[in-house]
Protein backbone atom coordinates (compact mmCIF):
# COMPACT_ATOMS: atom_id res chain seq x y z
CA UNK A 1 0.00 0.00 0.00
CA UNK A 2 1.33 3.79 -0.89
CA UNK A 3 0.26 6.43 1.15
CA UNK A 4 0.62 9.82 -0.85
CA UNK A 5 -0.33 13.33 -0.01
CA UNK A 6 -3.85 12.79 -2.05
CA UNK A 7 -4.51 10.02 0.15
CA UNK A 8 -4.05 12.71 3.56
CA UNK A 9 -6.58 14.73 1.52
CA UNK A 10 -8.92 12.18 1.05
CA UNK A 11 -8.84 11.44 4.48
CA UNK A 12 -9.45 14.82 5.74
CA UNK A 13 -12.11 15.57 3.77
CA UNK A 14 -14.19 12.89 4.03
CA UNK A 15 -13.53 12.77 7.68
CA UNK A 16 -15.22 16.50 7.60
CA UNK A 17 -18.00 15.73 5.36
CA UNK A 18 -18.78 12.48 7.15
CA UNK A 19 -18.07 14.78 10.50
CA UNK A 20 -20.17 17.58 8.95
CA UNK A 21 -23.34 15.45 8.03
CA UNK A 22 -23.38 13.90 11.76
CA UNK A 23 -24.29 16.93 13.05
CA UNK A 24 -27.89 17.67 11.57
CA UNK A 25 -28.13 14.06 11.54
CA UNK A 26 -27.88 13.49 15.34
CA UNK A 27 -30.80 16.05 15.81
CA UNK A 28 -32.79 14.19 12.27
CA UNK A 29 -32.71 11.48 14.87
CA UNK A 30 -33.92 12.75 17.82
CA UNK A 31 -36.72 14.43 15.77
CA UNK A 32 -37.84 10.64 14.43
CA UNK A 33 -36.89 12.37 11.13
CA UNK A 34 -34.34 10.34 9.90
CA UNK A 35 -36.52 9.46 6.81
CA UNK A 36 -36.32 13.22 6.25
CA UNK A 37 -32.40 13.28 5.97
CA UNK A 38 -32.95 10.71 3.21
CA UNK A 39 -35.44 12.46 1.39
CA UNK A 40 -33.52 15.71 1.64
CA UNK A 41 -30.48 14.34 0.21
CA UNK A 42 -32.24 12.69 -2.45
CA UNK A 43 -34.67 16.10 -3.53
CA UNK A 44 -31.54 17.99 -3.07
CA UNK A 45 -30.87 17.01 -6.92
CA UNK A 46 -32.91 19.08 -9.04
CA UNK A 47 -31.93 21.87 -6.87
CA UNK A 48 -28.29 21.25 -7.92
CA UNK A 49 -29.16 21.31 -11.36
CA UNK A 50 -31.19 23.95 -11.77
CA UNK A 51 -28.80 25.89 -10.04
CA UNK A 52 -26.39 24.43 -12.48
CA UNK A 53 -28.48 25.33 -15.80
CA UNK A 54 -29.70 29.02 -14.55
CA UNK A 55 -26.22 29.60 -13.67
CA UNK A 56 -24.62 27.49 -16.10
CA UNK A 57 -21.22 27.40 -14.32
CA UNK A 58 -20.37 24.63 -11.58
CA UNK A 59 -20.06 27.65 -9.16
CA UNK A 60 -21.02 26.35 -5.71
CA UNK A 61 -23.16 29.43 -4.96
CA UNK A 62 -25.91 29.00 -7.46
CA UNK A 63 -26.10 25.28 -6.74
CA UNK A 64 -26.28 25.45 -3.20
CA UNK A 65 -29.51 28.20 -3.12
CA UNK A 66 -30.98 26.15 -5.54
CA UNK A 67 -30.54 22.88 -3.30
CA UNK A 68 -31.59 24.49 -0.14
CA UNK A 69 -34.67 25.42 -1.80
CA UNK A 70 -35.23 21.98 -3.11
CA UNK A 71 -34.75 20.95 0.58
CA UNK A 72 -36.88 22.96 2.12
CA UNK A 73 -39.55 22.25 -0.31
CA UNK A 74 -39.57 18.83 0.19
CA UNK A 75 -39.78 19.51 4.03
CA UNK A 76 -42.52 21.73 3.51
CA UNK A 77 -44.94 19.66 0.97
CA UNK A 78 -44.28 16.70 2.41
CA UNK A 79 -45.68 17.85 5.73
CA UNK A 80 -48.84 19.22 3.57
CA UNK A 81 -49.51 16.11 2.09
CA UNK A 82 -49.18 14.66 5.61
CA UNK A 83 -51.38 16.97 7.24
CA UNK A 84 -54.37 17.48 4.35
CA UNK A 85 -54.26 14.16 2.41
CA UNK A 86 -54.77 11.71 5.23
CA UNK A 87 -50.99 9.90 3.74
CA UNK A 88 -49.06 8.80 6.28
CA UNK A 89 -45.77 10.74 7.01
CA UNK A 90 -43.08 8.23 5.34
CA UNK A 91 -45.15 7.58 2.12
CA UNK A 92 -45.80 11.53 1.70
CA UNK A 93 -42.24 11.58 2.20
CA UNK A 94 -41.60 9.08 -0.20
CA UNK A 95 -43.96 10.60 -2.63
CA UNK A 96 -42.29 13.88 -2.86
CA UNK A 97 -38.62 12.44 -2.70
CA UNK A 98 -38.20 9.69 -5.30
CA UNK A 99 -40.34 12.18 -7.95
CA UNK A 100 -37.85 14.84 -7.22
CA UNK A 101 -34.76 12.55 -7.28
CA UNK A 102 -36.28 11.53 -10.85
CA UNK A 103 -36.40 14.87 -12.06
CA UNK A 104 -33.10 15.96 -10.73
CA UNK A 105 -31.41 12.57 -13.02
CA UNK A 106 -33.49 14.06 -15.92
CA UNK A 107 -32.07 17.75 -15.30
CA UNK A 108 -28.48 16.00 -15.03
CA UNK A 109 -28.97 14.45 -17.86
CA UNK A 110 -30.27 18.03 -19.78
CA UNK A 111 -27.15 19.47 -18.18
CA UNK A 112 -24.69 17.22 -19.42
CA UNK A 113 -25.49 17.25 -22.82
CA UNK A 114 -24.01 21.21 -22.66
CA UNK A 115 -21.50 21.19 -19.63
CA UNK A 116 -19.46 19.34 -17.67
CA UNK A 117 -22.26 17.40 -14.98
CA UNK A 118 -21.79 13.56 -14.63
CA UNK A 119 -24.25 11.95 -13.04
CA UNK A 120 -21.93 9.39 -11.87
CA UNK A 121 -20.30 11.74 -9.94
CA UNK A 122 -23.22 13.81 -8.58
CA UNK A 123 -25.01 10.08 -7.42
CA UNK A 124 -21.41 8.47 -6.24
CA UNK A 125 -19.06 11.47 -5.59
CA UNK A 126 -15.83 11.11 -6.44
CA UNK A 127 -13.60 11.71 -3.40
CA UNK A 128 -10.47 10.60 -5.07
CA UNK A 129 -10.89 13.22 -8.00
CA UNK A 130 -11.68 15.85 -6.21
CA UNK A 131 -8.82 16.43 -3.83
CA UNK A 132 -7.24 17.03 -6.89
CA UNK A 133 -6.53 20.18 -6.56
CA UNK A 134 -4.10 23.47 -7.88
CA UNK A 135 -4.18 24.52 -4.36
CA UNK A 136 -2.57 23.93 -1.58
CA UNK A 137 -5.76 22.97 0.06
CA UNK A 138 -8.13 21.43 -2.06
CA UNK A 139 -11.80 23.61 -2.29
CA UNK A 140 -13.57 20.59 -1.69
CA UNK A 141 -11.47 20.27 2.12
CA UNK A 142 -12.03 23.56 3.15
CA UNK A 143 -15.61 23.65 1.70
CA UNK A 144 -16.34 20.27 4.17
CA UNK A 145 -14.52 22.21 6.69
CA UNK A 146 -16.54 25.39 6.60
CA UNK A 147 -19.48 23.53 6.77
CA UNK A 148 -18.57 21.36 10.05
CA UNK A 149 -17.39 24.52 11.58
CA UNK A 150 -21.07 26.42 10.59
CA UNK A 151 -23.16 23.25 12.18
CA UNK A 152 -21.12 22.96 15.36
CA UNK A 153 -21.63 26.57 15.95
CA UNK A 154 -25.23 26.56 15.07
CA UNK A 155 -25.56 23.46 17.22
CA UNK A 156 -24.01 24.91 20.21
CA UNK A 157 -25.77 27.92 20.21
CA UNK A 158 -29.25 26.31 19.41
CA UNK A 159 -28.73 23.04 21.77
CA UNK A 160 -31.27 23.61 24.51
CA UNK A 161 -34.25 24.74 21.60
CA UNK A 162 -33.24 21.58 19.56
CA UNK A 163 -33.15 19.33 22.39
CA UNK A 164 -36.46 21.06 23.40
CA UNK A 165 -38.53 20.59 20.05
CA UNK A 166 -37.16 17.00 19.59
CA UNK A 167 -38.33 16.36 22.94
CA UNK A 168 -41.41 17.68 23.49
CA UNK A 169 -42.61 19.98 20.81
CA UNK A 170 -46.01 20.77 22.02
CA UNK A 171 -43.95 21.74 25.24
CA UNK A 172 -41.97 23.84 23.37
CA UNK A 173 -44.83 25.68 21.48
CA UNK A 174 -47.07 26.29 24.94
CA UNK A 175 -43.69 27.54 26.27
CA UNK A 176 -43.31 30.17 23.30
CA UNK A 177 -40.35 28.43 21.81
CA UNK A 178 -41.01 28.08 17.62
CA UNK A 179 -40.68 24.26 17.30
CA UNK A 180 -41.85 24.43 13.82
CA UNK A 181 -39.33 27.32 12.92
CA UNK A 182 -36.63 25.14 14.73
CA UNK A 183 -37.00 22.18 12.72
CA UNK A 184 -37.45 24.45 8.95
CA UNK A 185 -33.78 25.65 9.97
CA UNK A 186 -32.78 22.13 10.29
CA UNK A 187 -34.31 21.34 7.45
CA UNK A 188 -32.04 24.10 5.87
CA UNK A 189 -28.84 22.81 7.51
CA UNK A 190 -29.42 19.68 6.38
CA UNK A 191 -29.93 20.42 2.69
CA UNK A 192 -26.77 22.74 2.49
CA UNK A 193 -24.63 19.92 4.39
CA UNK A 194 -26.22 17.70 2.07
CA UNK A 195 -25.26 19.86 -1.03
CA UNK A 196 -21.39 20.03 0.29
CA UNK A 197 -21.31 16.59 1.07
CA UNK A 198 -22.55 15.22 -2.33
CA UNK A 199 -19.35 16.31 -4.15
CA UNK A 200 -17.20 14.07 -2.33
CA UNK A 201 -19.45 11.00 -1.17
CA UNK A 202 -22.26 11.14 -3.64
CA UNK A 203 -26.14 11.97 -3.18
CA UNK A 204 -26.64 8.76 -1.96
CA UNK A 205 -24.18 7.90 0.24
CA UNK A 206 -24.63 11.46 2.62
CA UNK A 207 -27.46 9.18 4.40
CA UNK A 208 -25.00 7.11 5.51
CA UNK A 209 -23.23 9.53 7.11
CA UNK A 210 -26.68 11.62 8.22
CA UNK A 211 -27.81 8.59 9.93
CA UNK A 212 -25.21 5.96 10.67
CA UNK A 213 -22.93 8.00 13.33
CA UNK A 214 -26.04 9.25 15.07
CA UNK A 215 -27.38 5.84 15.43
CA UNK A 216 -24.52 4.33 16.81
CA UNK A 217 -23.94 7.21 19.15
CA UNK A 218 -27.68 6.44 20.71
CA UNK A 219 -26.15 3.02 21.50
CA UNK A 220 -23.24 4.77 23.73
CA UNK A 221 -24.29 7.92 25.31
CA UNK A 222 -27.21 8.70 27.56
CA UNK A 223 -27.03 12.87 26.50
CA UNK A 224 -28.10 14.30 23.85
CA UNK A 225 -24.74 15.91 24.37
CA UNK A 226 -22.96 12.88 24.92
CA UNK A 227 -24.29 11.37 21.67
CA UNK A 228 -23.15 14.46 19.68
CA UNK A 229 -19.60 13.83 20.97
CA UNK A 230 -19.91 10.12 20.20
CA UNK A 231 -21.40 10.88 16.04
CA UNK A 232 -18.40 12.49 16.01
CA UNK A 233 -15.79 10.41 16.68
CA UNK A 234 -17.69 7.60 15.19
CA UNK A 235 -18.17 9.59 11.64
CA UNK A 236 -14.18 10.83 11.94
CA UNK A 237 -13.47 6.62 12.82
CA UNK A 238 -15.31 5.29 9.86
CA UNK A 239 -13.91 8.18 7.38
CA UNK A 240 -10.10 6.99 9.00
CA UNK A 241 -10.75 2.92 8.92
CA UNK A 242 -12.54 3.32 5.52
CA UNK A 243 -9.99 5.03 3.37
CA UNK A 244 -7.27 2.50 4.80
CA UNK A 245 -9.52 -0.55 3.89
CA UNK A 246 -10.58 1.19 0.43
CA UNK A 247 -6.59 1.13 -0.34
CA UNK A 248 -5.00 -1.94 1.57
CA UNK A 249 -7.12 -5.19 2.84
CA UNK A 250 -10.65 -4.24 0.41
CA UNK A 251 -8.75 -4.76 -2.59
CA UNK A 252 -6.98 -7.94 -1.48
CA UNK A 253 -10.08 -9.48 -0.19
CA UNK A 254 -12.23 -9.00 -2.89
CA UNK A 255 -9.75 -10.57 -5.56
CA UNK A 256 -9.33 -13.63 -3.05
CA UNK A 257 -13.34 -13.21 -2.90
CA UNK A 258 -13.72 -13.36 -7.00
CA UNK A 259 -10.91 -15.22 -8.40
CA UNK A 260 -9.76 -12.01 -10.32
CA UNK A 261 -6.45 -10.69 -10.48
CA UNK A 262 -4.82 -7.02 -9.05
CA UNK A 263 -8.52 -4.80 -8.89
CA UNK A 264 -6.47 -1.81 -7.77
CA UNK A 265 -8.23 0.14 -4.77
CA UNK A 266 -12.03 0.54 -3.77
CA UNK A 267 -14.26 3.60 -3.74
CA UNK A 268 -13.07 5.40 -1.11
CA UNK A 269 -16.40 6.75 0.03
CA UNK A 270 -18.25 3.28 -0.33
CA UNK A 271 -16.09 1.93 1.89
CA UNK A 272 -16.33 4.93 4.57
CA UNK A 273 -20.21 4.04 4.29
CA UNK A 274 -19.39 0.11 4.65
CA UNK A 275 -16.95 0.88 7.81
CA UNK A 276 -19.94 3.35 9.21
CA UNK A 277 -22.30 0.13 9.08
CA UNK A 278 -19.55 -2.47 10.52
CA UNK A 279 -19.01 -0.06 13.38
CA UNK A 280 -22.81 0.19 14.14
CA UNK A 281 -23.05 -3.37 14.29
CA UNK A 282 -20.13 -3.64 16.42
CA UNK A 283 -21.55 -1.81 18.43
CA UNK A 284 -24.92 -3.09 18.72
CA UNK A 285 -23.54 -6.37 19.37
CA UNK A 286 -21.56 -5.82 22.15
CA UNK A 287 -24.50 -3.46 23.64
CA UNK A 288 -26.63 -6.21 23.82
CA UNK A 289 -23.76 -8.50 24.88
CA UNK A 290 -23.00 -6.67 27.84
CA UNK A 291 -26.76 -6.43 28.75
CA UNK A 292 -27.00 -10.00 28.71
CA UNK A 293 -23.88 -10.10 30.52
CA UNK A 294 -24.96 -7.77 32.90
CA UNK A 295 -28.29 -9.29 33.42
CA UNK A 296 -26.81 -12.55 33.98
CA UNK A 297 -24.81 -10.85 36.55
CA UNK A 298 -27.67 -9.64 38.50
CA UNK A 299 -29.00 -12.96 38.59
CA UNK A 300 -26.49 -14.45 40.50
CA UNK A 301 -25.88 -11.76 42.65
CA UNK A 302 -29.85 -12.07 43.93
CA UNK A 303 -30.47 -16.18 43.86
CA UNK A 304 -28.37 -16.52 46.75
CA UNK A 305 -30.05 -13.86 48.77
CA UNK A 306 -33.58 -15.75 48.44
CA UNK B 1 -62.23 44.40 37.49
CA UNK B 2 -59.55 41.27 37.90
CA UNK B 3 -59.61 39.34 34.73
CA UNK B 4 -60.31 35.32 34.55
CA UNK B 5 -56.62 32.76 34.60
CA UNK B 6 -58.47 31.33 31.66
CA UNK B 7 -61.55 32.51 29.42
CA UNK B 8 -63.19 30.77 26.13
CA UNK B 9 -65.64 32.37 23.82
CA UNK B 10 -67.42 30.25 21.42
CA UNK B 11 -64.82 28.16 20.52
CA UNK B 12 -65.34 26.16 17.56
CA UNK B 13 -62.44 23.33 16.35
CA UNK B 14 -62.27 21.05 13.30
CA UNK B 15 -60.16 17.96 13.07
CA UNK B 16 -59.50 16.64 9.12
CA UNK B 17 -63.23 18.40 8.56
CA UNK B 18 -65.12 17.25 11.63
CA UNK B 19 -66.08 19.40 14.30
CA UNK B 20 -64.37 18.20 17.06
CA UNK B 21 -65.27 21.31 19.59
CA UNK B 22 -68.62 23.43 18.48
CA UNK B 23 -69.20 26.73 20.28
CA UNK B 24 -67.41 25.95 23.81
CA UNK B 25 -67.75 28.56 26.42
CA UNK B 26 -65.96 28.60 30.03
CA UNK B 27 -64.90 30.25 32.30
CA UNK B 28 -61.83 29.43 34.68
CA UNK B 29 -61.72 31.01 37.98
CA UNK B 30 -59.11 32.19 39.55
CA UNK B 31 -57.31 30.16 43.12
CA UNK B 32 -59.86 26.58 42.08
CA UNK B 33 -58.62 23.32 40.64
CA UNK B 34 -61.01 22.48 37.87
CA UNK B 35 -61.81 19.22 36.40
CA UNK B 36 -62.85 19.36 32.51
CA UNK B 37 -64.40 15.52 32.49
CA UNK B 38 -66.16 13.92 29.80
CA UNK B 39 -66.49 10.54 27.67
CA UNK B 40 -63.48 9.51 25.21
CA UNK B 41 -63.20 11.31 21.86
CA UNK B 42 -65.45 14.48 23.80
CA UNK B 43 -62.64 17.08 23.09
CA UNK B 44 -61.14 17.63 25.99
CA UNK B 45 -57.22 17.35 25.24
CA UNK B 46 -58.24 19.13 22.12
CA UNK B 47 -59.75 22.04 24.17
CA UNK B 48 -56.23 22.77 26.15
CA UNK B 49 -54.63 22.49 22.46
CA UNK B 50 -56.63 24.95 21.19
CA UNK B 51 -56.23 26.86 24.07
CA UNK B 52 -52.68 27.10 23.99
CA UNK B 53 -52.41 27.25 20.16
CA UNK B 54 -50.96 23.43 19.01
CA UNK B 55 -53.88 23.17 16.98
CA UNK B 56 -55.66 25.67 14.82
CA UNK B 57 -59.18 26.36 16.19
CA UNK B 58 -61.81 27.86 13.13
CA UNK B 59 -63.40 30.37 15.24
CA UNK B 60 -63.20 31.61 18.84
CA UNK B 61 -61.86 34.04 21.53
CA UNK B 62 -59.03 32.42 23.91
CA UNK B 63 -58.46 34.89 27.19
CA UNK B 64 -56.00 34.18 29.38
CA UNK B 65 -56.23 36.85 32.18
CA UNK B 66 -57.71 39.27 29.83
CA UNK B 67 -55.00 39.03 26.83
CA UNK B 68 -54.05 36.97 24.27
CA UNK B 69 -51.02 33.77 25.04
CA UNK B 70 -48.65 35.52 23.57
CA UNK B 71 -48.58 38.68 26.08
CA UNK B 72 -48.57 36.52 29.41
CA UNK B 73 -47.20 33.15 28.19
CA UNK B 74 -44.96 33.52 31.55
CA UNK B 75 -47.88 32.86 33.83
CA UNK B 76 -49.16 29.85 32.34
CA UNK B 77 -47.57 26.46 32.11
CA UNK B 78 -48.76 23.59 30.15
CA UNK B 79 -48.00 19.66 31.37
CA UNK B 80 -48.85 17.69 27.77
CA UNK B 81 -49.85 13.97 27.92
CA UNK B 82 -47.54 11.36 29.71
CA UNK B 83 -47.79 9.45 26.34
CA UNK B 84 -47.17 12.52 24.24
CA UNK B 85 -43.60 12.37 23.93
CA UNK B 86 -40.66 9.30 23.80
CA UNK B 87 -39.63 8.34 27.19
CA UNK B 88 -36.51 6.97 25.18
CA UNK B 89 -35.04 10.42 24.72
CA UNK B 90 -31.39 10.83 26.11
CA UNK B 91 -32.20 12.89 29.14
CA UNK B 92 -32.20 13.28 32.14
CA UNK B 93 -34.74 13.50 34.99
CA UNK B 94 -33.09 17.38 35.32
CA UNK B 95 -32.88 17.65 32.23
CA UNK B 96 -35.91 17.45 31.49
CA UNK B 97 -37.39 19.54 34.39
CA UNK B 98 -34.68 22.48 33.10
CA UNK B 99 -36.34 22.29 29.62
CA UNK B 100 -39.47 24.38 32.17
CA UNK B 101 -36.92 27.28 32.41
CA UNK B 102 -35.59 27.27 28.85
CA UNK B 103 -37.84 30.51 28.13
CA UNK B 104 -36.83 32.27 30.49
CA UNK B 105 -32.88 31.20 30.14
CA UNK B 106 -33.66 32.97 26.68
CA UNK B 107 -31.89 31.77 23.15
CA UNK B 108 -28.71 30.26 22.67
CA UNK B 109 -27.65 30.81 26.35
CA UNK B 110 -26.71 27.39 28.29
CA UNK B 111 -28.44 25.79 31.17
CA UNK B 112 -26.03 26.92 34.58
CA UNK B 113 -25.96 25.50 37.98
CA UNK B 114 -28.08 27.96 39.39
CA UNK B 115 -30.90 26.40 36.85
CA UNK B 116 -30.47 23.18 37.52
CA UNK B 117 -30.74 23.96 41.35
CA UNK B 118 -33.86 25.11 40.20
CA UNK B 119 -35.07 22.06 38.35
CA UNK B 120 -33.33 20.02 41.61
CA UNK B 121 -35.81 22.04 43.41
CA UNK B 122 -39.08 21.45 41.51
CA UNK B 123 -37.75 17.20 41.53
CA UNK B 124 -37.79 17.50 44.92
CA UNK B 125 -40.95 19.19 45.55
CA UNK B 126 -42.62 15.70 43.68
CA UNK B 127 -40.56 13.76 45.56
CA UNK B 128 -38.16 13.00 42.79
CA UNK B 129 -35.18 14.59 44.45
CA UNK B 130 -33.12 11.42 44.46
CA UNK B 131 -33.93 10.66 40.68
CA UNK B 132 -32.52 14.03 39.14
CA UNK B 133 -29.50 12.20 37.23
CA UNK B 134 -31.67 9.18 36.34
CA UNK B 135 -32.31 8.76 32.53
CA UNK B 136 -35.84 9.27 32.09
CA UNK B 137 -36.66 5.92 30.41
CA UNK B 138 -35.20 4.31 34.09
CA UNK B 139 -38.34 5.87 35.67
CA UNK B 140 -41.66 4.65 36.31
CA UNK B 141 -44.79 5.73 34.33
CA UNK B 142 -45.60 7.81 37.66
CA UNK B 143 -42.30 8.86 38.36
CA UNK B 144 -42.59 10.04 34.64
CA UNK B 145 -45.42 11.83 35.37
CA UNK B 146 -44.07 13.86 38.57
CA UNK B 147 -41.24 14.61 35.79
CA UNK B 148 -43.79 16.48 33.87
CA UNK B 149 -45.24 18.03 36.72
CA UNK B 150 -42.01 19.07 37.88
CA UNK B 151 -41.38 20.72 34.96
CA UNK B 152 -44.49 22.72 34.91
CA UNK B 153 -43.44 23.96 39.06
CA UNK B 154 -40.60 24.78 37.52
CA UNK B 155 -42.13 27.84 35.34
CA UNK B 156 -43.59 29.60 38.73
CA UNK B 157 -46.35 30.07 36.53
CA UNK B 158 -49.78 30.95 37.98
CA UNK B 159 -52.41 28.87 35.48
CA UNK B 160 -51.37 25.27 35.04
CA UNK B 161 -53.13 23.23 32.47
CA UNK B 162 -52.91 19.57 32.83
CA UNK B 163 -53.40 16.92 30.32
CA UNK B 164 -54.78 13.54 32.25
CA UNK B 165 -52.16 13.76 34.79
CA UNK B 166 -53.83 11.11 36.74
CA UNK B 167 -54.42 8.58 33.97
CA UNK B 168 -52.45 5.49 34.65
CA UNK B 169 -50.36 6.33 37.71
CA UNK B 170 -49.37 4.43 40.74
CA UNK B 171 -50.79 5.74 44.22
CA UNK B 172 -48.24 7.02 45.58
CA UNK B 173 -48.11 9.44 42.65
CA UNK B 174 -51.70 10.09 42.39
CA UNK B 175 -50.96 11.08 46.05
CA UNK B 176 -48.21 13.16 45.30
CA UNK B 177 -50.04 14.97 42.41
CA UNK B 178 -52.79 15.79 45.17
CA UNK B 179 -50.85 17.44 47.51
CA UNK B 180 -49.40 19.44 44.73
CA UNK B 181 -52.65 20.53 43.63
CA UNK B 182 -53.35 21.37 47.06
CA UNK B 183 -50.19 23.47 47.21
CA UNK B 184 -50.80 25.40 44.25
CA UNK B 185 -54.03 26.21 45.12
CA UNK B 186 -52.43 27.47 48.73
CA UNK B 187 -50.43 29.81 46.79
CA UNK B 188 -53.30 31.17 44.73
CA UNK B 189 -52.77 29.63 41.70
CA UNK B 190 -55.39 28.32 39.36
CA UNK B 191 -54.68 24.65 37.79
CA UNK B 192 -56.98 23.45 34.90
CA UNK B 193 -57.02 19.12 34.57
CA UNK B 194 -58.25 17.00 32.54
CA UNK B 195 -59.59 14.13 34.02
CA UNK B 196 -61.05 10.70 33.16
CA UNK B 197 -62.25 8.90 36.47
CA UNK B 198 -65.77 10.16 37.26
CA UNK B 199 -65.18 8.22 40.92
CA UNK B 200 -62.79 11.19 42.21
CA UNK B 201 -63.79 14.09 40.17
CA UNK B 202 -65.69 15.94 43.07
CA UNK B 203 -62.90 14.54 45.82
CA UNK B 204 -60.13 16.36 44.34
CA UNK B 205 -61.54 19.11 42.32
CA UNK B 206 -63.54 22.60 43.02
CA UNK B 207 -65.31 23.05 40.41
CA UNK B 208 -66.16 20.58 36.96
CA UNK B 209 -66.31 21.36 33.26
CA UNK B 210 -68.71 18.72 31.69
CA UNK B 211 -67.65 18.14 27.75
CA UNK B 212 -68.85 16.33 24.95
CA UNK B 213 -68.19 18.25 22.00
CA UNK B 214 -70.22 21.19 23.59
CA UNK B 215 -69.48 22.16 27.15
CA UNK B 216 -72.89 20.61 28.98
CA UNK B 217 -72.27 22.57 32.60
CA UNK B 218 -70.24 24.13 34.54
CA UNK B 219 -69.69 25.33 38.26
CA UNK B 220 -68.93 23.86 41.27
CA UNK B 221 -68.40 20.14 41.27
CA UNK B 222 -71.54 19.31 43.55
CA UNK B 223 -74.06 21.47 41.76
CA UNK B 224 -73.03 20.14 38.04
CA UNK B 225 -72.27 16.42 38.81
CA UNK B 226 -76.04 15.57 39.20
CA UNK B 227 -77.80 12.85 37.34
CA UNK B 228 -78.78 14.85 34.61
CA UNK B 229 -76.08 16.92 33.58
CA UNK B 230 -74.12 13.33 33.10
CA UNK B 231 -76.54 12.02 31.20
CA UNK B 232 -76.81 14.52 28.89
CA UNK B 233 -72.60 14.64 28.72
CA UNK B 234 -72.81 10.74 28.47
CA UNK B 235 -75.52 9.29 27.22
CA UNK B 236 -78.21 6.54 28.21
CA UNK B 237 -74.75 4.10 28.23
CA UNK B 238 -74.06 5.55 31.74
CA UNK B 239 -77.11 5.24 33.59
CA UNK B 240 -77.53 1.85 32.76
CA UNK B 241 -74.44 0.67 33.55
CA UNK B 242 -74.61 2.48 36.89
CA UNK B 243 -77.76 0.64 37.69
CA UNK B 244 -76.50 -2.51 36.69
CA UNK B 245 -73.62 -1.60 39.38
CA UNK B 246 -75.87 -1.16 41.68
CA UNK B 247 -78.24 -4.04 41.28
CA UNK B 248 -74.97 -6.16 41.63
CA UNK B 249 -74.11 -5.08 45.06
CA UNK B 250 -77.47 -5.51 46.43
CA UNK B 251 -77.70 -8.80 48.44
CA UNK B 252 -79.16 -11.51 46.51
CA UNK B 253 -78.46 -10.01 43.32
CA UNK B 254 -77.99 -12.61 40.83
CA UNK B 255 -74.49 -13.26 40.19
CA UNK B 256 -72.06 -15.14 37.96
CA UNK B 257 -71.43 -18.80 38.52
Amino acid sequence: MMWSELDTWIVITGALTAMACAVPGVFLLLNKQSMLGDAISHAVLPGLAIGFLVSGTRDTFPMLLGAALAGVFTGVVSGMIERRGRVEAGASLGVVFCSLFALGLILIRLAADHVDLDPGCVLYGSLELAVIDSASVPRIAWQSGAILVLNLILAGFFFKELQLAAFDPRFAKASGIPAGWLQQGLTVITALTTVVAFESVGSILVIAMLIVPGATAMLLSRSVAGVLLWSLAVALCSAVIGHLSAISIGPVFLSLLTGHGNLGSLSSAGMMAVCAGLIFFTIFALAHLAQRLFSRVKEHSVTPQA
Amino acid sequence: MTSLPLEIRSLNVAYHRKMVLWDADLKIRSGRTTAIVGPNGAGKSTLLKAALGLIPSASGEILFYGEPLKKVRSRVAYVPQRESVDWDFPVSARDVVAMGLYKKIGWCLPVRSRHRRMADEALADVGLAEFAGRQISQLSGGQQQRVFLARALAQKAELHLMDEPFASVDAATEQAILALLKRLKDQGGTVVCVHHDLDTVAEYFDDVILLNMRVVAQGPASEVLTPENLRKTYGARLTLLDEAVVDLSRPGAPREP
